[in-house]
């Protein structure tokens, strides 16, 4: 990496020979992964054909009125879900984020809660979906549950490293002033993370809301169900109703969200 | 949280009237929402009351785990994963990169075509990977092919929007000296912008790697391959032991990937 000294002006831009060599051997790897894919130009060509006979099968949009009432219902109970989910997912977090940071907790304490933040998280919420259709039936419950989880996982793993980034000063002078733990956490510790708090909760409504989505294709309730039914009896002009509804749902979403976190910072 | 300190004569409030009325309006529609929602979400209570039984049935299912399935087929489809998530950033990154330099307001100056680029990426994000996974089914066919599009059209949003995000905080200093002293467009990229955003780049792509070995592990319930599909099939079949040792795969190697890319990022940065 250094030039010898004669040189005044070592080369600015130093070749970097691992990290050439690591590009190389993802680009191999890549085409090595590639080539397991089966593509094809007679597939290509196929899925091209496929594709414009999808394409207009979609068009016009589904409006007739008995599938809009299925498709109120289902856009609805994803909604619900999305909102309980993520009411008690935050509700839930608050404690599990204070017991995962490391400037308030024991250590030991903080390992079990990472591990048990990182099981949240590691599954998917339509495979945890999965699980809880099996535990508590099909319906709108068994997706709230799944994504409660994946709140879990999501809040309480950011909540703990806000409160690991926080000032430590409240914190002492409240302690200093004989404040209970419950005291110390009230007046010296929340304040400075509860903005935050509210924006962790914010991104995750939007996150949520997308996944509940999806929940139905396992049997977790909302729109999925009707969306994925509709796929596997090829009524795509359905599909394509159901497609421009979450959509529109989820950038409206979106756009409040956004402006709730400028109100709040 | 409307702090407002009563000290002095000339009143410091924090928010002016309009803020905390936004913010009094936005508690108590959060309220009125999870008031309807509890109320109104449908949950058949017989369901509910044998729970814990079935929850316990669903792990006296699973364990002992039926490890000979490993061999037949976890282990091709756990390879088959990998490649869906991998292929489908590498392209992903192949898609964002001219996108985040059209949608970068300091690089491209022209405003219809960052507006192009944002458009791009806010259709590419707010499509689901499962919508994403079923499209590509019904055009190419259930298989690994449609899984890898699903993942890179997904991600296409995730890198390009980070990426033109980055590219618009770098500093001005070398890309100034680098156009004073005449260097054409591509070499003022290369030599001024990318050096800066380098670091950023590589930990945009391994964090989105890691959301897409998450990802990838569920197209396969829609078709379009991986160990989804494994898992669909031993679901159908009601066979909880391989779903069990599926889950506990999946499990591992997301935690493992993490741990991982957590690592490298640190370190890159």
């Amino acid at each position: 990496m250094s030039a010898s000294a004669r040189v005044r002006h070592a080369d600015p831009f130093p070749p970097h020979w691992g990290g050439r060599a690591l590009k190389l051997l993802v680009v191999v790897y890549a085409l090595y992964a590639a080539s397991t894919l089966d593509v094809t130009w007679s597939r290509f060509v196929s899925g091209l054909g496929n594709g414009a006979v999808f394409i207009a099968r979609m068009f016009p949009p589904q409006t007739a009125p008995d599938k809009l009432q299925l498709l109120y219902e289902g856009t609805l109970e994803s909604l619900q879900i999305a909102i309980l989910a993520t009411f008690f997912g935050v509700l839930l977090s608050l404690p599990l984020g204070f017991l995962a940071a490391r400037n308030l907790m024991p250590r030991p304490v903080v390992w079990v809660a990472r591990a048990f933040i990182a099981l949240c998280r590691s599954l998917h919420p339509v495979i945890v979906a999965i699980l809880f259709v099996k535990a508590v039936g099909f319906g709108a419950l068994a997706g709230a549950l799944a994504l409660v989880v994946a709140s879990l996982g999501f809040i309480s793993k950011l909540f703990g490293e806000a409160i690991e980034e926080i000032d430590m000063k409240p914190v002492e002078a409240a302690r200093a002033a004989g404040g209970s733990f419950l005291g110390v956490t009230i007046m010296a510790v929340l304040p400075q993370v509860a903005a935050r708090f509210i924006g962790f909760a914010s991104y995750q409504f939007d996150s949520n809301l997308r996944n509940s989505t999806m929940v139905g294709i396992v049997g977790g309730g909302g729109i999925g169900a009707p969306l994925f039914t509709a796929y596997q009896r090829f009524d795509y002009d359905f599909v394509l109703t159901i497609l421009i509804t979450v959509i529109a749902l989820v950038l409206a979403t979106e756009a409040l969200t956004g402006r709730l976190r400028r109100l709040f910072q | 949280m409307t702090a407002a300190a009563t000290t002095p004569p000339p009143r410091w409030v924090r928010f002016t009237p309009l803020q905390r009325l936004g913010r009094f309006a936005t508690y108590l529609v959060t309220v009125a929402a999870v008031v309807w929602s509890l109320k109104t979400i449908e949950i058949i209570p017989e369901f509910l009351y044998d729970a814990p039984e079935q929850t316990l049935d669903l792990f006296r299912r699973m364990w002992p785990f039926d490890w000979s399935y490993y061999p037949k087929a976890i282990h091709a489809a756990l390879i088959e994963t990998f490649h869906i998530a991998t292929l489908g950033t590498l392209l992903s990154l192949v898609v964002a990169v001219p996108f985040a330099v059209l949608g970068a307001r300091n690089v491209t100056r022209v405003p219809a075509l960052n507006w192009l680029a944002n458009f791009v990426f806010v259709a590419s994000r707010s499509v689901n990977s499962l919508i994403w996974a079923l499209l590509f089914v019904a055009i190419f066919g259930p298989g690994a092919l449609a899984g890898t599009l699903a993942i890179a059209c997904r991600s296409i949003g995730f890198v390009g929007k980070l990426l033109s995000e980055a590219l618009e905080e770098a500093r001005p200093g070398p890309v100034e000296a680098l156009t004073a002293l005449g260097a054409p467009g591509p070499h003022v990229l290369l030599k001024g912008y990318w050096p800066q955003i380098e670091p950023g780049f590589w930990s945009v792509t391994l964090l989105r790697w890691d959301i897409n070995i998450r990802e990838s592990s569920v197209l396969g319930l829609v078709g379009a391959g991986g160990i989804g599909v494994a898992l669909d099939a031993a679901l159908s079949n009601l066979y909880w032991d391989q779903a069990g040792l599926i889950l506990a795969i999946i499990l591992v190697v997301v935690l493992v990937v993490e741990v991982l890319t957590s690592t490298l990022r640190r370190r890159i940065i």
